[in-house]
């Protein structure tokens, strides 16, 4: 018997070392401009050529800007970030997806989007959020520039075999009750460290009547649980997700892969390391108060009092975290006002993302103390695909701006971040300090959630408005 | 990479748990496309009262004087002690850079996130992890005493502090070994090259899907 991470594993291993250490191969490479250039570098000075170029996949998704694009990118630092990208794919044949290009998008929604993040795959990419890609059935993990570099060079990693979670979420999500919130829930269980050294199998009815967006949107944030890679089993929804994409298999090819990803799933009866229960039914809409993802409570809740809590190290952390967000404990959560809404980011700009805000919004406007709502798509067929839908017009009828894709204020490399001690519900995946603009607020919600807030001016739970 | 050798530095504590690596080196320094030249801004947000960005004179800048590594005492720390999940957020490797380039050769925490510990081992930083009870006498020892330092001995996997009191520390031997002897691992891994490309074909009578 074995588990989806042991069977993942076992068929990329290249060579066993010792200590659980193994040389896994490389299925699918995602290459953005953030954390590529000094491998390429690497590269170069070694003399060394990538081992693979068809695994390889890249994007500019975290500077570009989400305003017009014709106008290119103002900051030259960012540009001639952008640029080197270009010009490494250009001289060594990489494809990517360049600013133009309708397909460009953050990282983690196009592999999906294109059919280039398959089952079974083992897929890295020098960003967290990797994780995402394991909504398919895949091993996928964040790595760091050094070992950007190690892959391109070699289509391998040495890494060492993780222990494992199951996550299991079973029951009927209420209603406006999403993915996110199930995310944040578990986090809030378990805490931001609580899936170090773990690999995440999330399962479970609820699990299993998620659509791909949302699970993808689930195992997005196992990373804020501290769990490297995330993953779901195989189903009839992953499978009609994949097919007609560009890049999935077809004809033979498709019926041989198919038979191969039914067989993705932990069989029956197998041990975790550890498993972790949540009933669905008691998950209620989620918001972050504090600095860290696990920071959470529920939007019915109050912000926490630190004088209550008795390890010594928490407190003063609890304390740091609302005097930087600027919050008195037992504030009831619907009381806290805003300044800035981000419907985005890798963790929720998907186009079921993009309609549960829509759905919030229509035929409603912006609070007047809400300075700034704007929805910025995951990529330019998310863009292309909401227009088709008329969901721009629901938006900007609603006072929102409506922007080109990319990572945006998530974590605000371009121009798009927070002043200073502005407070921002935000969709996106964490709200440490900084994260988007110095002393920048950041509340973490679901699409829904942010476009109550926005409507509303203040947190609202979304059950009493939908 | 650099050989590891042992060394017996001062140490500098930073008392928060959960340092995230947004904290460690912000965004707005990833634009670099060098690996150099992070130090600066290691903590920028912590460190310096102003808002810090790219290429901004570094004399100019008004630091932070409450600032742990601000104060006097803990000029040259060359080892940083820290609280639990130390590392944990962007798997960005800048974070690592930065405090190298800072002069950090060595952290101790009772525990890493993931892809932090990882990457400070790729470019010869050392992680180290400690019991929270040996890190809480660390943390009450350093303010205690100005110039604390421990002496870390990689291939003893020993911190010994002044006192004579010696801690043990676990790494991977394979760890252990690249940062001794300053390998490349890229290097070592294509010693293999015959091993990835059996494997690779085997792969794609398996799974041709996944190749053009």
């Amino acid at each position: 018997m074995q588990t989806l991470y042991e069977k993942l594993w076992k068929s990329h291993v290249v060579q066993e070392k010792a200590d659980d250490l193994a040389l896994l191969y490389i299925d699918r490479h995602l290459v953005h401009e953030v954390t590529s250039p000094q491998a390429f570098e690497g590269l170069r000075i070694a003399g060394r050529r990538p081992w693979r170029l068809d695994s390889v996949l890249a994007v500019a998704d975290h500077n570009v800007p989400t305003t017009e694009r014709a106008y290119g990118i103002n900051d030259p630092i960012s540009r001639l970030q952008v640029d080197t990208l270009d010009r490494n794919c250009e001289e060594l044949g990489i494809t990517e997806f360049k600013m133009d290009d309708v397909r460009q998008g953050i990282v983690h929604v196009i592999g999906p989007e294109q059919g280039a993040t398959l089952p079974g795959m083992t897929v890295v990419c020098g960003d967290s959020h990797t994780s995402t890609h394991g909504a398919f059935a895949c091993l996928a993990f964040g790595i760091g520039t050094s070992e950007v570099e190690h892959v391109l060079a070699t289509q391998c990693l040495s890494i060492k075999k993780a222990k494992e979670m199951q996550i299991l979420v079973d029951g009927t999500l209420g209603r406006g009750v999403t993915a996110k919130d199930v995310a944040l829930a578990i986090i809030g269980e378990i805490g931001t460290a609580g899936g170090t050294g773990y690999a995440v199998e999330f399962s479970g009815s609820t699990v299993r009547a998620l659509s791909m967006e949302g699970r993808m949107t689930l195992c997005n944030m196992a990373i804020e649980a501290g769990a490297r890679a995330g993953m779901i089993a195989v189903d009839d929804i992953t499978i009609e997700y994949i097919s007609e994409r560009p890049f999935a298999p077809k004809g033979d090819l498709w019926e041989k892969a198919t038979a191969y990803w039914r067989t993705l799933r932990s069989d029956d009866g197998v041990i975790f390391d550890k498993v972790i229960n949540l009933d669905a039914a008691q998950i209620k809409p989620q918001v972050t108060w504090g600095t860290s993802p696990e920071m959470v409570i529920t939007v019915d809740g109050r912000v926490p009092d630190p004088a209550q809590t008795i390890d010594s190290v928490k407190r003063k952390d609890m304390e740091r975290a609302l005097e930087y967000m600027g919050l008195t404990p037992n504030t009831s959560i619907c009381e806290i006002y805003l300044d800035k809404i981000f419907i985005g980011s890798c963790t929720n700009s998907r186009i079921e993302d993009l309609r549960a805000a829509a759905q919030v919004v229509e035929g409603k406007y912006i609070a007047t103390n809400i300075k700034l709502a704007m929805v910025v798509p995951g990529s330019g067929l998310v863009k292309l695909q909401a227009e088709q839908e008329g969901l721009d017009k629901i938006f900007r009828d609603a006072g929102f701006e409506w922007r080109e894709p990319g990572c945006s204020m998530c974590l605000a490399m371009n121009d798009d971040y927070l002043l200073p001690k502005e407070r921002c519900a935000s969709t996106s995946n964490r709200n440490f300090e900084g994260r988007q603009g110095p002393a920048g607020r950041t509340h973490l919600v679901s699409p829904a959630m942010a476009a109550a807030a926005a409507i509303a001016g203040h947190f609202v739970d979304v059950r009493e408005v939908l | 990479m650099e050989k590891f050798s042992n060394l017996k530095g001062l140490v500098a504590p930073l008392d928060r748990a959960n340092v995230d690596t947004d904290a460690i080196i912000p965004k707005q320094f990833l634009k670099s496309i060098n690996r150099s030249g992070f130090g600066k801004n290691l903590f920028d947000e912590w460190r310096y009262l102003d808002n810090g960005e790219p290429e901004m004179d570094i004399t100019k800048r008004k630091p932070n004087p409450d600032f742990v590594l601000n104060q006097a005492r803990y000029q040259g720390a060359e080892i940083l002690l820290t609280r639990t999940n130390f590392g944990c957020g962007s798997s960005r490797e800048h974070a690592v850079w930065a405090l190298q380039d800072y002069g950090f050769r060595v952290i101790i925490a009772p525990s890493f996130a993931d892809i932090f510990f990882n990457n400070s081992f790729k470019v010869g930083l050392l992680s180290i992890v400690l019991s929270v009870s040996i890190v809480d006498r660390m943390f009450q020892e350093v303010y205690e005493s100005e110039g604390y330092s421990l002496e870390v001995n990689l291939d003893c996997q020993t911190v010994t502090t002044s006192g004579g009191e010696s801690y043990a520390f676990d790494i991977d031997p394979f760890r252990k070994s690249n940062l001794l002897n300053g390998l490349d691992e890229i290097g070592l891994t294509l010693q293999h090259m015959d091993l990835i490309k059996a494997f690779e074909e085997k792969h794609r009578i398996n799974q041709p899907w996944l190749f053009k």
